[in-house]
């Protein structure tokens, strides 16, 4: 009996493992065909958006915990990687970590501050500090402002290759951001991952096994602030540019509405959300102000009808987990 | 007979798609907000006045096709590249007008250099798009701060108004009016006594307004625009400032921003301009065909600008049968005058600024005022020589470098 149970278990993992790679097969082959069709610099977008989403989904889908200040993270991030690339001409290389260093300091302080409240004090919390570095960010000299750091240098990556070059540059997002996506996947998969979910079900039963769930708490607010702030950081490099847009609390709630209509707790959902949500923003840009109602008829369509978001939904009919 | 006719079209019809082929495309992008604090000084109204200048250059007439774009930058430097970026490497825009905001146009600047197209400055206020900043792809061409400071900053302190108090835009237009105003008042024997910087689009300028009215300078300069400046102008005049013997000096006001205020709170204030739409019958003429689109609404100096440049720019590239190479397109422009409808003769500077004369006006008491958009009386000229900043301040590299 227990046998069956097993092999029934292991089928089931095998299919899993095998839906999931028909995806990333198929995401792959998008992203690598992508740049002969698609604007390139649309797709680094995309692309940044979609690493600061898996990010943000690590927390909310895998965690159950609602940060509201994932901005913080981002645009700290970014912030740093701009004034260190153009003030102190760092390599693109050292400037990226430099500002995903920032990010998860950033992340270590916030987390342990915001980790002792549940729920909807927990996200109030990160709220607020996220706030307060805004208006950090709004005063310091060091972030220019409402001008923003402008003209940030590029570089040459590792001193070989150049980034002004739109395909390097793209090659060099996508591999970032794959790295980064497969690391996010192996977390999940792994025993801590399982603990991780293990937290979301049922926090009061994982203490009684005899986790301390706060620490696993804390390292996943690391891990996912560190990712946020390496997608911030290879977008200031993407766009020359680090902008209070970033670090505004309306960039929180984007990720947020970008997990959600992709698909919460699902590894391509975020992905595909923030294709969705960039490819709105840019093609719909005429629209102005617009855009942003569009963007909320969306979101209440998206909770109304499909409340798994679409991956979620999809994979739900077809029966696997993607 | 039929087919005898039917070839003839036929043949025509090629020639004509032929003609076509080898037309000079030129697309020029409108970038401006067109919904926020500085839509009604350009906004919609420039994109109608770019139409205008395209209409009377008549691009048929000289084998060329000229399309115009337009697209709102919200005030965000990171939305105004990222536009400008798209427009060039997809659109296949050749040259970008307007831009208000001086942070989204410093952002805008950058990107066109990189891509060597052209920018043409109406709406950006900064003088350091043709100072340390200047770039050879740049045309600054309807007025900057340097000029507003020397404008309007030298006749209040000549007239008595020597210790100034600054409210000042957070942001890169703001700081550099407050910097040249500062300089002017200093050099003519004014004391800037503080100043207060203000977040962009403030709805509550209370505390601030308080801190003006404690330093008890007699000229509270307004180093904003727009809608910041008839918000500050309005609670001012509801925190009783003006009857305290303080007064507003609006460092940059518009004529949008004095309907708005209407005349009765706006009355006395004194503002530099390069463009009256009531200043001689050339300029009302444009602006009646401008008002066809635009019913209710007076053009404002930046909507002038946009037509002249658009005009200027037209100019060039059908004289060089190329916009491909940017920096060639400006240098034409530099080197042949500047003559138009609405500015009438100048030139175009090697640091990019265009010159012609600068107006000091007062705006009219209510009683004074005879038809709608009769605000403004003339106080002084400033000619074109003494309206700018010399070249040898600039410290702009293209000045140094020839």
């Amino acid at each position: 009996m227990a046998t069956v149970a097993q092999a029934a278990a292991l089928k089931a993992r095998h299919d899993s493992e095998r839906s999931v790679g028909v995806a990333f097969a198929i995401m792959l082959a998008f992203l690598v065909a992508g740049p002969f069709l698609l604007y390139p610099v649309f797709l680094m977008k995309a692309l940044c958006f979609a690493l600061f989403a898996c990010a943000f989904n690590l927390l909310i889908g895998y965690v159950g915990l609602v940060s509201f200040g994932h901005a913080l993270y981002f645009g700290w991030a970014s912030y740093l990687t701009a004034y260190a690339a153009k003030s102190w001409g760092m390599q693109p290389e050292i400037a990226i970590l430099i500002g995903t260093a920032t990010a998860a300091a950033l992340g270590i302080v916030a987390g342990i501050v915001a980790i002792r409240r549940q729920g909807i004090y927990f996200a109030m919390i990160t709220l607020a500090l996220a706030q307060m570095m805004y208006l950090v960010a709004l005063r310091l000299p060091l972030t220019g402002g409402e001008d923003g750091i402008q003209a940030v240098p590029r570089g040459r990556l590792f001193g070989l290759f150049d980034l002004n070059h739109e395909m390097t540059m793209y090659i060099f997002v996508l591999v970032v951001v794959l790295a980064a996506f497969l690391l996010i996947y192996r977390i999940i998969n792994s025993p801590f991952g399982e603990v991780l979910k293990a937290i979301r079900e049922n926090e009061p039963r994982t203490i009684s096994l005899g986790y301390q769930t706060d620490r696993y708490k804390v390292v996943a607010f690391v891990l996912s602030a560190t990712l946020a702030g390496l997608a911030g950081s290879v977008k200031a490099l993407v766009f020359q540019l680090a902008s209070l847009t970033d670090v505004h609390w309306t960039m929180s709630g984007e990720v947020l509405l970008m997990t959600l209509v992709g698909g919460l707790g699902t590894i391509f959902g975020p992905v595909v959300g923030a294709f969705l949500i960039v490819a709105m923003e840019n093609y719909l840009a005429s629209f102005g102000q617009w855009v942003l109602i569009i963007q909320g008829a969306i979101f209440v369509v998206c909770v109304l009808v499909f409340r798994r978001g679409i991956v979620g939904e999809l994979a739900h009919r077809l029966h696997v987990r993607l | 007979m039929r087919p005898a006719v039917s070839v003839a079209f036929a043949v025509a019809a090629l020639f004509a798609t032929a003609a076509r082929a080898d037309d000079i495309n030129v697309k020029i992008g409108v970038l401006s907000d067109m919904s926020s604090l500085y839509a009604d000084i350009s906004g919609p109204g420039s994109v109608v006045a770019a139409k205008m200048a395209v209409q009377d250059f008549n691009p048929a007439a000289h084998g060329m096709k000229v399309d115009v774009v337009s697209a709102d930058h919200q005030n965000k430097p990171d939305v105004g590249s990222n536009i400008a970026r798209q427009w060039y490497d997809v659109d296949h825009v050749d040259a970008i007008v307007d831009v208000p905001t001086s942070s989204v146009a410093l952002a805008v600047a950058d990107v066109t250099r990189e891509k060597n197209k052209v920018f043409l400055i109406s709406g950006a206020a900064t003088s350091d798009l043709t100072g340390p900043k200047c770039s050879p792809n740049n045309v600054h061409w309807t007025y900057d701060t340097w000029m507003l400071a020397n404008g309007t900053g030298k006749a209040l302190v000549k007239t008595g108004g020597d210790t100034w108090f600054f409210i000042t835009a957070d942001y890169a237009f703001g700081h550099a009016l407050e910097r040249d105003t500062t300089n002017v008042v200093q050099a003519n024997g004014g004391k800037v006594l503080g100043s207060v910087n203000v977040p962009l689009n403030t709805p509550d300028f209370s505390s601030y307004l308080l801190q003006a009215q404690a330093s008890k300078a007699k000229i509270i300069g307004l180093a904003n625009a727009g809608g910041d400046t008839i918000n500050a102008i309005k609670q001012g005049a509801e925190f009783g400032i003006t009857a305290g013997g303080q007064h507003f000096a609006g460092l940059l006001v518009f004529i949008s921003d004095v309907e708005a205020l209407g005349l009765k709170t706006a009355q006395g204030l004194v503002l530099t301009s390069t463009w009256y739409w009531d200043m001689n019958d050339a300029n009302r003429a444009w602006a009646k065909r401008w008002q066809a689109e635009r019913p209710g609404k007076f053009p404002t100096m930046v909507v002038a600008g946009v037509y002249s440049s658009v005009l200027h720019y037209l100019k060039a590239v059908a004289a060089l049968k190329s916009a491909a190479d940017g920096k060639a397109v400006v240098d034409k422009m530099k080197a042949m005058p500047t003559d138009d409808p609405l500015f009438g003769k100048g030139t175009v500077r090697v640091d990019g600024t265009v010159t012609h004369p600068a107006y000091l006006f007062e705006v009219k008491k209510p009683e004074e005022s005879k038809y709608p958009g009769d605000d403004f009386k003339l106080r002084a000229t400033i000619p074109a020589d003494e309206a700018f900043r010399p070249l040898k301040d600039d410290n702009c590299p293209l000045v140094t470098s020839n």
